[in-house]
């Protein structure tokens, strides 16, 4: 039976709750997760007084509210398992995760699983900036793992990224794969402007046309042969068009104020 | 035993531990997957002189494959684990990724792997890059139709090779007609290949020889032309004798492989169907026919 913990009480100010982690809530009755610390702006107070917790952990966490959007850091740092949540997310979802999953049938708002270096996101509604990312400072965003989107992303999506795969349903803001250093990022809707500046390395990849940076530079018409690895994995979420699957990308290189081994990938039919 | 008129000879095959590997090669055509595959899988007959043993063990539909195009199954073994990556390394290089449209996959589980892909990237001369997607990574190395996609490690497996079956014909048109009837219903077996030309042997080999710089030399017991002068295992009226080898990923892929062809070669003018062996002392697994589900 999984552990459940349905929202008594809306936090009046944002709300850090990374005890909600299927890693330290392993081993734990209903009654001892209701007494771990959250900090409730400034003030450390228990989980007991904003979540009823029912069930005992077995792998998977169901968080149910209609006010969680001020609930920060869920996730965070996990390892392992499950969590579902019914609702909106706070920021900072699953930040630093390394295995595991979370499925938020809800939006998400800012900093989705910044840094994470494995494990699963799956946000079925939209999410704000930085999805993927570093943390300002930080030479290095997300480096494993996997983030899906089914709607829209905000600005400086994977900023910094060094590996894993970011897809996004919807359309994507600007600066998408700023500082990118590896991985992958595909948008199957509309990109913004200044989409890679600053790109070392890494694909991002649109099936719609882009308005691009000056230093990226048309190569060719192609099919990348693992375009259709990377969009059957992603059928198992999107529905994926079969012309995607068959047809041919433009291939822009850049960005040349960088290392110039990074690529923009344009569906073209 | 007998199969119709066909006697099953009381003996058994002698076979042998070695590696395997499976290699799905996909193309933008069929023709292209098959041209990739014949020539991935060529000189691969015996491990003694070609260093491996390959064959194409069936030919896939887009559906099968993982790049949704055409594509061929491909099965490599060799002596040991590392000669496997060796050959894997030399062949998908020299002739996978040579061929236009290509791109190459590992198709086997296993916990232990060898480094292909990895190694293939320095083609790229710097240019390489690669794509990791769960816990599979490709490298996409650059070349001048596109980019080759190569998988990064291949898995291996312990496997069986050398498994036989020799049919004793009266005369070369129906032995070679009931060998063909064999390879075809071999076909059907999964986990198998039959690394001869057309699947089918004719030089088979005895252990040693008068001359001390080789370690194999003709069966003279099964050539039909020395039954009067040397020790023969002919019957007197079997005048062309053909083997078929078969290796495989398991012991029991290889004898639904020989079960399937001793059926389909027992026919009118096949005397015998016997198997190759080398009285026990060498192979890590003996597969006696009267043991197989002939049915």
């Amino acid at each position: 039976m999984p552990l459940l913990l349905r929202q008594i009480a809306a936090p009046d100010v944002p709300m850090e709750a990374d005890n909600i982690t299927p890693d330290r809530l392993t081993g734990q009755g209903a009654a001892d997760v209701e007494r771990l610390a959250v900090m409730h702006g400034s003030e450390s107070r228990s989980i007991g007084d904003f979540f009823s917790a029912a069930g005992s952990y077995d792998g998977v966490i169901d968080l149910q509210g209609d006010d969680l959007g001020r609930v920060k850091f869920i996730g965070a740092g996990m390892s392992r398992g499950t969590i579902r949540v019914e609702g909106d997310v706070g920021e900072h979802l699953g930040a630093g995760m390394s295995g595991g999953e979370i499925l938020v049938n809800g939006n998400a708002t800012d900093w989705v699983g910044p840094e994470m270096s494995g494990g699963r996101i799956e946000i079925r509604g939209n999410a704000g900036h930085l999805t993927g990312s570093a943390y300002r400072g930080a030479s290095v965003g997300m480096t494993g793992g996997e983030i899906i989107v089914h709607g829209n992303v905000r600005n400086e999506t994977g900023n910094a990224m060094r590996g894993g795969l970011i897809a996004i349903g919807g359309n994507s803001g600007d600066f998408t794969g700023v500082n990118m250093l590896s991985g992958s990022i595909f948008v199957l809707g509309e990109l913004g402007i200044r989409t890679g500046a600053g790109m070392k390395r890494g694909s991002i990849v649109s099936m719609k046309d882009a308005p691009l940076l000056p230093t990226f530079s048309y190569s060719c018409t192609y099919r990348p042969g693992y375009m259709t690895l990377y969009l059957l994995h992603l059928s198992r979420v999107f529905a994926i068009a079969e012309e995607y699957l068959q047809g041919s990308y433009k291939r822009y290189c850049g960005d040349s104020v960088e290392l110039n081994r990074g690529e923009i990938l344009l569906y073209a039919g | 035993m007998k199969i119709k008129s066909t006697e099953i000879v009381d003996t058994f095959a002698e076979a042998f531990s070695m590696w395997g590997a499976r290699v799905i090669v996909t193309a933008a055509t069929r023709q292209w997957s098959q041209a990739a595959a014949q020539s991935m899988t060529g000189f691969a007959t015996s491990v003694i002189g070609c260093k491996c043993e390959a064959g194409i063990e069936r030919f896939l539909t887009p559906d099968e494959t993982p790049d949704r195009r055409p594509g061929a199954s491909i099965l490599l073994f060799a002596m040991d684990k590392a000669s496997v990556g060796k050959r894997l390394l030399e062949r998908i290089g020299q002739c996978i990724m040579t061929c236009p449209t290509t791109a190459c996959f590992n198709g086997l589980d296993g916990e232990e792997s060898v480094q292909v892909g990895s190694q293939l990237r320095y083609f790229g001369d710097g240019f390489q890059g690669s794509k990791k997607l769960e816990d599979r990574r490709f490298w996409r190395i650059p070349v001048m139709d596109g980019e080759f996609t190569v998988e990064e490690s291949f898995s291996v497996r312990k496997s069986v090779g050398g498994g036989n079956i020799i049919i004793l014909g009266t005369n070369e048109k129906k032995t070679l007609a009931a060998a063909g009837a064999a390879t075809r219903a071999m076909g059907a077996v999964r986990d198998i290949i039959l690394p001869f030309p057309n699947g089918v042997v004719r030089s088979g080999s005895k252990v040693g020889s008068r001359y001390k710089a080789l370690p194999a030399s003709t069966n003279d017991a099964y050539c039909p032309t020395l039954k009067a002068v040397t020790e023969s295992s002919l019957p007197a009226d079997v005048n062309c004798v053909l083997e078929i080898v078969i290796d495989g990923l398991t012991e029991d892929a290889v004898k639904q492989a020989m079960a399937a062809g001793i059926q389909a070669a027992a026919k009118p003018g096949i005397r015998q169907v016997s198997a190759g062996n080398y009285g026990g002392n060498l192979g890590q697994h003996k597969i006696n026919l009267h043991d197989l589900n002939l049915g």
